[in-house]
């Protein structure tokens, strides 16, 4: 069972990171539930032609994890990272604004949008970035959601002065639906 | 009378289809005041079903006046409504009291025309948008045995279903 919660669990962090290839993730996640452990929440993507997986897991220690994963991974040829965590399910924080970048691709678009979100009090929880366009004139996009207590007018005006380098910015109010 | 229980999945009573309602009497004016209580009980939340509530009647509640500048009907009980005509489509995050701790984004219609009876049997007609045309189309799906997980998209990759199967 996937994310049965239980008291005194003890999460690791497990990151993997590789050239890509159809059923990495079937034969980690096979060994790790023949090996008795839990999965939890978990974020997977293929960047540049490499699979990244960080994936939660618990019900078993470091070096019990690491004898169950790490033949599968090194048959698979994958860089493995095993991290103890403080963590826990059921802490989501829901997102409240949401942030879009992009221009022209050149140095420091992350680094200038992501300080001035950071001075704002804008706490990330889920970024993504892409380079698009064509390898002579690449662009840039990133799509940023996450919370700010202040809402939608600090993050904007924070944010603001990067459109006077050229790039395009939207910041939008996320609003959940609960019904 | 203790507030009403709301189910949650994976209770299996929430996929069930809800059937319409045929008596206008005083016990649904009675129902829909509890299923409003448990609607106002659940933090947050801006719409119910009856199915939530483990009555499989096609009544249902939105009210999304708490939220600030955004055009709404007050307080919308639904009996037997039918969305009768959808337009555009936007995506949004949608949360749910019968789904805990999980908030997932779901494309719907971004404006709605709904065909209901009140809780006299009289019939009406209101052209819902954004916000409320969310929770119109949220709450309805209920009826249907339908959750916003079986129409939740990736948020990562911006991607429309295709429209291979209609619900």
């Amino acid at each position: 069972m996937a994310g049965l919660t239980k008291r005194n669990e003890q999460w690791h962090m497990l990151t993997v990171v590789g050239a890509d290839r159809p059923a990495i993730v079937a034969k980690l996640t096979e060994a790790l539930f023949r090996g008795g452990c839990n999965l939890g929440e978990a974020s997977m993507a293929r960047l540049g032609g490499n699979f990244c997986m960080m994936l939660m897991v618990e019900g078993a220690d470091a070096a019990a994890l690491e004898k169950l994963v790490r033949p599968v991974t090194d048959a698979l040829g994958l860089r493995l990272h095993l991290d103890p965590i403080h963590g826990e399910l059921h802490r989501h924080v829901e997102p409240n604004v949401q942030v879009t970048v992009y221009g022209a691709d050149r140095p420091g678009i992350v680094a200038q949008a992501t300080t001035a979100l950071a001075a704002a009090g804008f706490n990330i929880l889920d970024l993504n970035t892409d380079v698009a366009g064509t390898a002579e004139r690449p662009i840039y996009i990133m799509l940023i959601d996450g919370y700010v207590a202040e809402g939608v007018v600090a993050v904007e005006r924070a944010i603001a002065p990067l459109r006077a380098d050229g790039i395009e910015v939207s910041v939008t109010a996320l609003d959940t639906m609960i019904g | 009378m203790a507030v009403l229980k709301v189910l949650q999945y994976p209770d299996p009573r929430l996929k069930q289809v809800s059937a319409p309602v045929t008596v206008f009497d005083a016990a649904l004016h009675a129902f829909l005041a509890d299923l409003e209580e448990a609607m106002r009980a659940g933090p947050g939340s801006v719409g119910i079903a009856a199915p939530q509530v483990n009555r499989f009647l096609r009544v249902a509640i939105v009210d999304v006046s708490s939220k600030p500048g955004i055009p709404h009907h007050g307080c919308l009980r639904l009996i037997n409504p039918e969305i009768v005509r959808r337009a555009g489509e936007v995506k949004g995050r949608e949360g749910c009291m019968s789904v805990p701790d999980y908030t997932g984004t779901v494309v719907r219609a971004q404006s709605v025309r709904v065909l209901t009876q009140d809780a006299d049997g009289q019939w009406h007609e209101y052209d819902c948008e954004a916000f409320e045309a969310r929770a119109v189309q949220h709450e309805i799906d209920h009826l249907d045995g339908l959750l916003f997980l079986d129409r939740v998209v990736s948020a990562r990759h911006d991607l429309f279903r295709r429209k291979v199967k209609q619900f």
